[in-house]
């Protein structure tokens, strides 16, 4: 294996990183509302208890994402720089939207009043179902392909973003991660916010099937490789162990580990669909951005290997430590008193 | 206004804006660390209400500097695509090194520390916010590396064959004299800043503990020692800047000579020229600048370390000459912007300086003072970094135009890039819109971050961080809360 490939193969495991672990914070920021709205209890407590199982750790989970974006500058900037620019637009929606999360997040406990917590959740909603959508979109812009001419610049018109399969992209990653963070919080909670949970893992069962089933049969269909049928095999086969649990109201454990196989599954189809192209070029096959013509010198890919390869065991050692740390579950009967400023106070 | 203007303008607020919040992270971090080490170690718990409250001030502030620093890690490729095809080789390289060894490290140990005081064992839980201490300043050593290497590019060839800058020596990339001194005084900064920041609140909660009487015992034993502390780390800080700044002015002078000479207003090349205090000047134009005060023997020393026999090139001989090397072209800066940044960056230092003195002074031997304008005087200070920091990235930034990636006197002269050569091609109606939109958004982030802020220094160190919480190490079954922070 090349440097080329290798790099490759490290910028796809840091996109799959990405999803598998900011795809439940996604889908927990989507149904926060949602979750509130139905069942028992306070409904300020259920929003606090599903936003709590992802409290420790969003943040770190975030990262891979930045990691991912900094490691393609580094390692194939031919690539970067037509991918970013191209996708200026729905970028832009994606970071207005993660923006709004992070300070909704982070500040949403930090006044008591009904309005402020309107405001913080209407942040975290639009900076979840925004990027889980766009996300989507942008993986089926990149294996559709864009008309790139032969000087690699890009000229774009709407059909290239706004067609039937990029939307279909769009619903199948929100529904995927709809599903994923209610089976995380099925998984982080105890009482009646846990049995809600599988409830709507129920109701997303159907449309996760439909979307994500339908985008992943078409980009395999279209784009796909012979051994790519293999991890759509696999993705299918665990989003469909992933449902009869949820349906069966138990394991939700195991529920959770076929729903990571099942993203990690379909970053495994996009990104195995794309090799070795990093944008491909709808006008001729030989204008495309691929790993080679695209890419850093070898020296710079060499320092960049032994640094990725030494720290990420690393860095996934202590990740998987804070999820450790922070394994108990969480019920709504325990969420103490909001420790945010009341409005009387200012 | 044309997609340069608009794409320039975009980077220039996402950027000051992204480097308003971050110092007061970067040197907060450390300052919150060594409380909590100082209650540890004392047990006092007076250290340990003022890990709480300032660690509340702390994450209002760290959120929004994370949210503002993913735009930056996108909007190379976004807006400076040929930028990040001539430079990729080199310059995305710290950036992915900032993920890997800084940001990972960060956010990973900032939830732990965060959501672990009562789940984590009291030295473990330390230790998180000493690495978020760390991590915060080993990314702005890689960042700052990365901007040095536009400033100097050092360790790079271009390969005429690919037709970009190449990386030939990552050693001499990562220990770039610039780039150390740039980072040391960006750090010193940054210290400045938090230490003011500590300093100018505690100092206006001590004076108000006179008119209220459960707060007295306060005043004593948190507000009181936290302004002295402050006070102290401002003022070791401002040494430092000093110090750091005056390194990297020489070698600005000799790696930079038109962004020193416009930040002088020198249009000729002069021999032991005169510090300049204030200059009236119009159209940005060097000839018509009348120098009003005047300091002799000053910059001499700022430029070469000797009081006499210095010679500058002045604005009108350097553009001369950078037309001979480089080609027809416009090559000086914006000298108003560069000239009065640069006094401005200086200027503003005074005030937390003289404020640190004063505290100082007024406490000592125990004293408690009660002056209300003191406190006033606190938090007047506060903002005073903050814009000195902005000030100076201003000044270096666009005394760094025309020039993206300035060439280097001694170094491959083919290595060098214009604005104009690395923005991307967009449609400026596009650019525009973007700039809109994060003007927007970031204009209301600002006022609640600054609303919050203001909300959680004028409550005071609250009641319920009074106990500190023991370690419960987490048992099989137990669903106990965790520490909730949202």
């Amino acid at each position: 294996m090349g440097l080329q490939e290798l790099w490759f193969f490290l910028i796809a495991a840091l996109f799959l990183g990405f999803l598998v672990l900011e795809g439940f914070d996604f889908g927990v920021g989507m149904l926060m509302a949602p979750l509130s709205m139905v069942g028992e209890g306070d409904s300020e407590t259920r929003r606090r208890a599903a936003l709590n199982t992802i409290g420790p750790v969003w943040d770190a989970n975030e990262v891979w994402l930045i990691t991912a974006g900094a490691s393609m500058f580094a390692a194939f900037p031919n690539g970067y720089a037509t991918v970013f620019s191209a996708l200026y637009l729905p970028l832009l929606a994606i970071l207005f939207g993660m923006i709004l999360r992070i300070v909704g997040i982070e500040w949403r406990g930090k006044g008591d009043d009904p309005r402020w917590r309107g405001w913080a959740d209407a942040g975290i909603a639009i900076g979840s179902w925004l990027p889980a959508i766009l996300w989507g979109v942008a993986f089926a812009i990149l294996l559709r392909g864009l008309p790139i001419d032969a000087d690699h610049r890009v000229h774009l018109s709407i059909g290239d973003v706004l067609n039937a399969y990029t939307l279909l992209g769009g619903l199948a990653t929100a529904s995927l991660f709809a599903l994923y963070g209610s089976v995380f919080i099925a998984l982080k909670t105890a009482g009646p916010v846990r049995e809600d949970a599988f409830r709507f893992a129920r109701v997303l069962s159907a449309p996760v099937i439909v979307f994500a089933g339908g985008f992943g049969l078409w980009t395999q269909l279209a784009h796909g490789k012979v051994w790519t049928w293999l991890a759509l095999g696999a993705a299918v086969v665990a989003l469909l162990s992933a449902v009869a649990l949820m349906w069966a109201r138990r394991r939700e454990g195991w529920a959770f580990v076929s729903t990571v196989v099942v993203v990690a599954a379909v970053a495994v189809l996009l990104f195995g669909s794309l090799y070795p192209n990093l944008l491909p070029s709808t006008l001729n096959p030989d204008w495309s951005i691929t790993i080679y013509n695209g890419s850093s010198t070898d020296y710079t890919l060499k320092i960049m290997s032994w640094a990725s390869l030494t720290l990420l065991p690393l860095i996934i050692g202590y990740q998987a430590w804070t999820y450790w740390v922070f394994r108990s579950r969480i019920t709504a009967d325990a969420i103490p008193a909001s420790i945010g400023l009341s409005r009387r106070s200012s | 206004m044309d997609v340069l203007d608009v794409s320039r303008w975009q980077f220039g607020i996402t950027t000051v804006y992204h480097f308003i919040f971050v110092p007061l992270t970067i040197g907060l971090a450390p300052l919150i660390a060594a409380m909590q080490t100082a209650w540890l170690a004392t047990g006092n718990t007076a250290w340990y209400r003022l890990t709480r409250f300032f660690g509340k001030l702390f994450l209002i502030n760290f959120a929004i500097g994370v949210a503002t620093g993913i735009v930056q890690e996108f909007q190379f490729g976004m807006n400076w695509s040929e930028y990040s095809r001539f430079v990729g080789d080199i310059f995305g390289a710290p950036l992915a090194f900032e993920g890997l060894i800084a940001f990972f490290f960060e956010s990973t140990f900032i939830g732990l520390w965060i959501f672990g005081w009562s789940r984590l064992p009291r030295l473990l839980h330390l230790a998180c916010i000493w690495i978020v201490a760390i991590a915060v300043n080993v990314s702005a050593y890689f960042i700052i590396a990365a901007n040095s290497f536009m400033q100097h590019p050092v360790g790079t060839r271009f390969n005429p064959q690919t037709g970009r800058a190449e990386l030939v020596d990552f050693g001499a990339l990562l220990t770039n004299n610039t780039a150390i001194w740039a980072f040391l005084h960006a750090v010193t900064g940054s210290l400045l800043t938090a230490g003011a920041f500590v300093a100018g609140v505690s100092a206006w909660l001590m004076v108000r503990s006179h008119k209220r009487a459960e707060a007295e015992g306060d005043a004593r034993s948190m507000y009181r020692p936290a302004t002295i502390v402050g006070s102290l780390v401002a003022l070791a800080a401002a040494v430092g800047l000093f110090f750091t700044g005056d390194i990297q002015g020489k070698l600005m002078f000799e790696q930079q000579p038109m962004k020193m000479a416009s930040a002088e207003s020198l249009c000729h090349t002069e021999t032991n020229p005169d510090f300049s205090i204030l200059t009236v000047g119009t159209q940005n134009n060097c000839d018509s600048v009348t120098r009003v005060i005047d300091v002799p023997y000053v910059l001499p020393y700022l430029a070469e370390g000797k009081l006499d026999g210095v010679t500058l090139a002045g604005v009108k001989d350097l553009q001369q000459q950078y037309q001979e090397r480089f080609g027809p072209g416009d090559y000086r800066p914006n000298l108003f912007v560069t000239y009065w940044a640069f006094r401005a960056m200086i200027g503003l230092l005074l005030i937390p300086v003289a404020f640190a003195l004063i505290a100082l002074w007024m406490t000592r031997r125990g004293r408690i003072p009660d002056q209300r304008w003191l406190g006033w005087l606190g938090l007047i200070t506060i903002p005073t970094p903050f814009l000195a920091n902005s000030a100076g990235w201003v000044f270096t930034e666009m005394g760094r135009q025309p020039w993206v990636v300035v060439p280097n006197p001694t170094g491959d002269p083919m290595v060098r890039l214009t604005v104009t050569q690395g923005v991307s091609d967009h449609a400026a109606g596009m650019v525009l819109f973007s700039l809109g939109v994060f003007t927007l958004l970031y204009g209301v982030l600002a006022v609640i971050w600054f609303w919050l802020i203001r909300r959680y220094v004028v409550e005071g160190p609250l009641e319920h961080d009074s106990e500190p919480a023991p370690p419960r190490p987490p048992h099989e079954d137990d669903v106990k809360p965790l520490s909730f922070a949202y």
